[in-house]
């Protein structure tokens, strides 16, 4: 009887390559092929290329169990810790697994990232705990609520997939950005901590928590469940809470809020003139043509309310929800 | 021509205490690593930081004394009481730098069980406690403006009529390579796990700091007391924290039994590594296994409880294996995770060589003897950074100058470009896979004279087919496949050092274990081995274990 050989599974991988030092640097793709076993990894599957195949190929590794943070890159155009990311979660045979280096930063090599802007980001939150008022002889006292509360945020591992694939950053360099902003939490809201406020006020300014468009991405793409957007959500309450009321953010916030209260739906020029601060004259000035553009295609809503019939019941919903946040 | 007073090489806990304590004490400071700090392998520490907290009872004697017991009695006990009577300041200075570890309903700091010790001293952050103290003293770094030197990769130490005086590192993002003088060098580079495969350590742990120091004339100590974790995933050999049988988590074998009744049953799962190690081994070995497994089970611990306080055993759990530790045991069996041995040091961090200094897991001060307690690894990265920062800063206020010349930087710059223009031969991968896979053969859990010498002469033969490495890639920007070359080497030298040492002792202690010398014999073995570069051979020594009030007895669990 002929023995049966079993066939090695073999995958294919697109790999973005970058030789700074090459006559004409330009990012291209490089294909391979590689074997795999079932239990492979993408971090497994791009080991072997480096070892067996291509010893070329550059990028980061260390710890291979989702702890130091180094591998972050995109598999599928998606920002991925490729040593937690099983092969056959992102590829089928007979299909090709597409790797780029992490987006939103500059590539140094193949898929290396320069992390310089990232930490620098980091650096400009005051990432350190800054505790007022004398030092106990023993530990502070605190809540275990609170330290496993923020054991969720110390769970990031500065990996920068956040960072990668944040739609603001594309757009935006300056924005300080998830990561950094889920590192300025995890002071704000450690009780240890005495410059809540001086953070908050230093976040409140631009560049800072009212620029996230609140797209959901980095809550998406983190690899450890930090949710920097949620945190940055609860900062922007926190910063309110805190009086800093002055920004655009905060106004739209209120501008919303007083809007749905009061009619049940949301009025649009009045959001935008509130936005901007009624007495703000230059601001509503360089608002105007775009007013006026609006108004000329017929597509300026009504500055008075349209009520919706059921704003009473919008009205009990808002009254509610006031009631049980107290 | 970079000059500081310290330079610190390694970035993980050891090094970036020291560097907090240096930059405090007033020195020009810099650490330098081939990672970024927070990639440092002390990130994977999960369970916690052991201390005797004497304001709540306990006292610093006791974990002075279940170190030594589990150390096998190897450990230096001047070493040990220095690192138990401390632990208390260090881990409240760690708490106020900002470290969230788990507090009482009090408020207080919150400890855990952990193997080998008779009470909870444990001090945790759920099963990461690691990365969170890692990147505490990261913030720590920025808070004091620490000079960081960052992916960059040192060649080799600055040693000028015995003393030393810098090192030779390149850039890894240019490629250029640089002399870096200071006064004193404090070696933090972490431990050599990879020369073993399996291994729950980092891919980056190649013993680059104990082989730089070994080439510089210093012992390596204990090299063969290599610790085997009794849980580890087969395979990838990722580690699942001791911390699951510290909250309660048993071990069973094929039939179900919680075999630990036979081989340690006062502390049953909670005996130390080496012995719980080889009771799952002997399972193994005698046929109840389940695919050469054992079992980790917490099932009766429940979901919440094993997602608060376990939650990174339960990521790792679920991602790499497809597992919920609430529903289903875990098969797991022993895995190589640190070596107690190393760069042979003082209680101060000093080595024989003027100016070199050396803390964390690549030195053996010798807290951990033949066998380390789970949790004192931490304890002891953060007690002798600390005091190696101090006594370097002591140690420079004698020494003028560290010199100018640029000699080194000649000889190593040829050295590394001879290295690139090897004609084309045989990957670097391929060498280190068949070294690290024999080592773990030869200097298994269990291991006798035949496999011991098999695996000396596999490094020999690894050695002489080193020369034939060539290095593909040819580039200056980020050359990682130059890197692996170079750590190949390191790990080469380590594991002769490992297998020397192993050879030399005669007798059954911690984690070597002997099926040719079943018995510890403390008349002729109550001794450390030394293990010294000599030319292209080795030179090996012993000498005596300090005892100050603990005098060997019978070793029971």
């Amino acid at each position: 009887m002929p023995a049966t050989v079993p066939t090695k599974l073999k995958a294919n991988l697109r790999v973005q390559r970058f030789d700074p030092e090459s006559e004409r640097p330009e990012t291209f793709y490089q294909d391979y092929e590689v074997e795999v076993e079932d239990w492979f990894t993408v971090l497994d599957a791009l080991i072997k290329i480096r070892e067996e195949i291509d010893g070329t190929l550059s990028l980061r590794c260390a710890c291979r169990a989702s702890i130091c943070g180094s591998c972050a890159m995109r598999v599928n155009g998606q920002a991925k810790l490729v040593c937690k990311t099983k092969l056959d979660s992102v590829w089928s045979p007979g299909e090709t697994v597409i790797i780029d280096p992490p987006g939103n930063m500059p590539v140094i090599t193949d898929l290396v990232a320069d992390f310089k802007p990232f930490w620098d980001k980091i650096r400009q939150v005051q990432p350190y705990l800054q505790p007022t008022g004398p030092e106990p002889v023993a530990e502070y006292l605190a809540p275990n609520e609170d330290m496993v509360h923020l054991a969720g945020v110390m769970n990031c591992i500065m990996c920068g997939a956040c960072v990668s694939d944040c739609t603001v950053l594309e757009v935006d360099d300056r924005f300080i950005g998830p990561a950094a902003l889920a590192k300025a939490y995890r002071f704000v809201a450690d009780p240890r901590d005495g410059k809540k406020k001086e953070r908050l006020e230093a976040l409140n300014g631009d560049t800072g928590i009212w620029d996230c468009t609140r797209c959901m991405q980095c809550v998406e793409v983190c690899p450890k469940d930090v949710a920097p957007m949620e945190r940055i959500m609860v900062m922007r309450d926190q910063a309110i809470e805190e009086g800093f009321s002055g920004t655009v953010g905060a106004r739209h916030t209120e501008s919303v809020y007083n809007s749905v209260k009061r009619s049940g739906r949301l009025n649009e020029t009045r959001l935008a003139i509130e936005s901007v601060g009624v007495m703000n004259i230059p601001g509503q000035l360089a608002m105007a043509p775009v007013g006026v553009r609006a108004l000329l295609k017929g597509k300026m809503p009504s500055p008075i309310d349209h009520k919706i019939p059921s704003k009473d019941a919008v009205k009990k919903i808002v009254e509610k929800s006031e009631e049980t946040s107290k | 021509m970079y000059e500081h007073d310290v330079l610190i090489i390694g970035a993980g806990l050891a090094g970036l205490r020291a560097a907090v304590e240096a930059e405090k004490l007033g020195l020009n400071t810099a650490v330098l690593s081939k990672v970024h700090p927070v990639r440092s392998h002390s990130c994977a520490a999960q369970g916690g930081i052991n201390a005797a907290l004497t304001d709540r009872g306990d006292v610093w004697e006791d974990h002075a004394y279940d170190t030594v017991k589990g150390s096998d009695f190897l450990g230096d006990q001047d070493a040990i009481e220095v690192m138990a009577r401390e632990a208390g300041d260090d881990l409240i200075e760690l708490e106020h730098m900002g470290v969230i570890f788990s507090r009482e309903k009090s408020g207080r700091l919150e400890a855990r069980a952990f193997g080998g010790q008779r009470v909870p001293r444990t001090f945790f952050v759920g099963a990461i406690t690691g990365s969170a103290m890692l990147h505490v003293l990261y913030e720590q770094a920025i808070k004091h403006d620490v000079r960081v030197y960052e992916e960059w990769f040192v060649t080799s130490l600055i040693i000028e009529e015995g003393v030393c005086h810098g090192a030779i590192a390149f850039n890894m993002h240019t490629g250029e390579m640089e002399t870096i003088r200071a006064k004193s060098v404090i070696m933090a580079a972490g431990g050599a796990g990879r020369v073993f495969e399996p291994s729950t350590n980092a891919l980056i742990c190649t013993g680059d700091g104990l082989a730089l120091a070994w080439n510089a004339g210093v012992s390596m100590m204990d090299m063969e007391m290599v610790q085997y974790h009794p849980t580890t995933l087969a395979g990838n050999g990722i580690l699942l924290s001791e911390a699951a049988r510290g909250e309660g988590a048993h071990l069973l074998n094929s039939e179900g039994d919680r075999f630990m009744e036979r081989y340690a049953p006062e502390f049953m799962e909670l005996a130390s590594r080496d012995v719980v190690s080889r009771a799952e081994q002997t399972e193994i070995n005698e046929g109840r296994s389940i695919n050469g497994n054992v079992l980790l089970d917490l099932r009766h611990l429940g979901k919440t409880f094993i997602e608060e306080r376990l939650g990174y055993l339960q990521e790792v759990a679920v991602e790499f294996r497809g597992i919920d530790l609430s529903e289903h045991p875990i098969e797991i069996r022993p895995g190589v995770h640190y070596i107690m041995g190393g760069i042979k040091t003082n209680v101060d961090g000093a080595t024989v060589v003027p100016g070199l200094y050396a803390a964390g897991e690549c030195a053996n001060v010798s807290v951990h003897g033949g066998n380390r307690l789970g949790a004192n690894s931490l304890l002891d990265t953060i007690v002798f950074g600390r005091r190696s920062a101090t006594a370097a800063a002591e140690y420079i206020k004698s020494v003028d100058s560290a010199g100018r010349s640029e000699e080194h930087l000649d000889a190593e710059k040829a050295r590394i470009q001879a290295l690139l223009d090897r004609p084309k031969g045989i990957r670097w991968a391929a060498i280190r896979n068949e070294l690290a896979t024999s080592m773990t053969e030869g200097i298994g859990v269990y291991r006798d004279q035949a496999s011991m010498e098999g695996a000396d002469a596999k490094v020999d033969e690894m050695r002489a087919k080193y020369s034939q490495v060539s290095v593909e890639n040819k580039g200056k920007v980020f050359n990682t496949d130059l890197i692996f070359t170079l750590e190949l080497d390191y790990m080469i030298d380590v594991a002769k050092t490992i297998t020397q040492g192993a050879l030399m002792r005669k007798e059954s202690r911690g984690a070597h274990s002997r099926t040719d010398m079943p018995d510890r014999d403390d008349k002729n073995w109550l001794k450390h081995t030394h293990v010294f570069k000599d030319g292209d051979g080795v030179r090996t020594e012993t000498s005596d274990v300090t005892i100050t009030q603990w005098q060997p007895v019978e070793r029971v669990y």
